[in-house]
């Protein structure tokens, strides 16, 4: 690793040294666009990029990083098993039962939106539940975001008989999403608002899922860019302060976009903004955002009379109620 | 740089890493501190801690980590029923520590034998914790390292003996903190190193002039 930086000269020499020292260069996760590039020239999809790559970072076999992600899917899967449970509460008391709720209008075929969309919102409720009740999750970006990329994954694999090999391989994909996005922007509730942590995982799972459905890398980028521009500006607002109102619902939101922008992306439909210039846009309206929409519930949906009320529940008293 | 498990992970238990998992560490490293079972806890949380632990399972968290729980574990949600299995009594109060993090617990301990052992420790944010005081000294430790505390008589060339110990050793420093009570009374060497330290190196440590105690601290 090269650390000196300066004058073109020292950057042009560890350009050099990096490359011949691993004959390839090293992706720097900075932008979607030159990541899709890359593959394309390599002829490689995303997943085998990224986690090439991704060994030679951390010095290891494929395989032990495959095997890694694997696990993580286990986790994935289980925290949907454990969410679906109909009398769990979490520990505020303030959530519980609803991915079971969903579940049971799915399957008596009563909800409206279709089989895959009614699978997807009840793994994204049901992970997120998990979560509120101290379950074990995997957070994907975030924990407060932690439903969207699993309910994406497993409702398509599920749907389709995708292999699990070929389903643990698409989180490299979206994984390289949430690195250039917490690269160039960020996934912190408390630095960008949803938009960076929702927001993210929507966008995570959307390339992932038209990487799983057949679509190109480019296809990939620019179901990313859809997800993110549809949720732009979504603010952070916990009710006092706890992830559970309004992220569990918002997870469910989280997991549809990412089908609605794959969907349209594997249409062959375009987005007129780039990936990268999205992500850019996104980072700027977390700056321009007021700090009491940014994780502190001082604003929003925490300061309405019912948010406050239940903030006293919970706590006996509510700092911001002020 | 970030990698592809800092985006997919940690695998971890809800809601938040800095409610739980970081709870759980400061938990652990105060057990670790103490260095034998604890049979009695008092936990006195401080600032936001303080007003929200109950909401976000915050009191569990730190009880699973007094009894050496890991941060994917699923029984830290029932760690109140697993204390009370393995005999440890604990107790929760409501502080104000000054200047402390919004996010701080001070967990004091004490095994059968009634040894005690005084923990002080902040949680600040993605799981990452910084242990601000063990029993007297002020430290500032990440529990990422292992690291080395060694109590002093304060007197020239302390820190030679122990870093020519170290460096003789192939021990890399990466973190170093000393603080006293008062000019020649007793001083405290925290030290983070790259890498696992020999338990053996303590007691070399130990038997120069002048060395109170040398205790290895693994990560957690």
């Amino acid at each position: 690793m090269c650390k000196i930086a300066g004058n073109e000269i020292s950057l042009l020499y560890c350009f050099l040294l990096n490359y011949l020292e691993n004959g390839v260069l090293k992706l720097k996760y900075d932008s979607l666009s030159v990541l899709v590039k890359e593959a394309e020239k390599q002829n490689l999809p995303l997943c085998k990029l990224i986690l090439k790559d991704q060994a030679e970072v951390a010095e290891t076999e494929e395989k032990v990083l495959f095997e890694n992600m694997k696990r993580s899917f286990t986790v994935m899967r289980e925290s949907v098993e454990t969410g679906l449970d109909p009398h769990e509460r979490s520990a505020s008391g303030l959530t519980g039962g609803d991915a079971f709720k969903m579940n049971e209008a799915v399957k008596a075929n009563k909800n409206i939106c279709g089989k895959i969309f009614g699978e997807a919102m009840v793994k994204a409720l049901a992970v997120s539940q998990t979560n509120a009740c101290m379950g074990r999750i995997v957070a994907a970006p975030t924990a407060g975001s932690c439903g969207i990329l699993p309910a994406a994954l497993i409702t398509i694999s599920d749907d389709r008989n995708i292999p699990n090999d070929d389903v643990v391989m698409s989180l490299f994909t979206a994984s390289a999403v949430g690195m250039v996005i917490a690269n160039k922007a960020s996934i912190a509730g408390a630095e960008g608002g949803c938009q960076a942590e929702c927001g993210a995982a929507s966008a995570m799972a959307a390339a992932a899922l038209v990487e799983l459905c057949g679509g190109t890398p480019k296809q990939s980028e620019h179901a990313c860019a859809i997800a993110l521009k549809n949720i732009l500006g979504l603010v952070c607002d916990p009710v006092a302060g706890l992830v559970e109102i309004p992220c569990i619902k918002r997870n469910a939101m989280g997991v549809a976009n990412a089908f609605v922008a794959a969907e349209l992306a594997l249409a062959g439909i375009e987005s007129a903004i780039p990936a990268d210039e999205v992500i850019y846009a996104m980072k700027k309206i977390g700056e321009a955002m007021s700090p009491t929409l940014k994780e502190t519930a001082e604003g929003g949906l925490a300061a309405t009379p019912t948010g406050k009320k239940l903030c006293e529940k919970v706590f006996g008293s509510c700092q911001n109620c002020k | 740089m970030l990698q592809a498990f800092d985006i997919i992970g940690p695998i971890m238990i809800g809601p938040s890493s800095s409610h739980t998992a970081g709870a759980v560490r400061i938990g652990k490293y105060a057990r670790s501190i103490l260095g034998t079972t604890p049979v009695s806890a008092l936990i006195r949380f401080s600032g936001s801690f303080a007003k929200t632990y109950k909401g976000h399972g915050t009191d569990k968290a730190v009880i699973a980590g007094i009894l050496g729980m890991e941060t994917d574990d699923e029984r830290i949600r029932t760690s109140f029923d697993v204390a009370e299995e393995e005999g440890l009594k604990f107790t929760f109060e409501e502080t104000e520590i000054d200047g402390a993090h919004p996010n701080t617990a001070e967990i004091i301990l004490k095994d059968a034998a009634g040894k005690e052992a005084l923990v002080q420790g902040a949680s600040i944010g993605g799981g990452n914790i910084i242990i601000n005081r063990i029993n007297d000294t002020v430290t500032s430790i990440s529990g990422k390292s292992d690291t080395l505390i060694v109590p002093h008589e304060d007197v020239p060339g302390m820190v030679a003996v122990v870093s020519n110990i170290l460096a003789g050793n192939g021990v890399n420093i990466h973190g170093f903190s000393l603080c006293r009570d008062h000019k020649g009374g007793t001083a405290v060497m925290t030290i983070e190193i790259d890498g696992n330290i020999d338990e053996s190196i303590s007691k070399v440590i130990l038997e120069q002039p002048n060395i109170l105690a040398a205790t290895v601290l693994k990560a957690i």
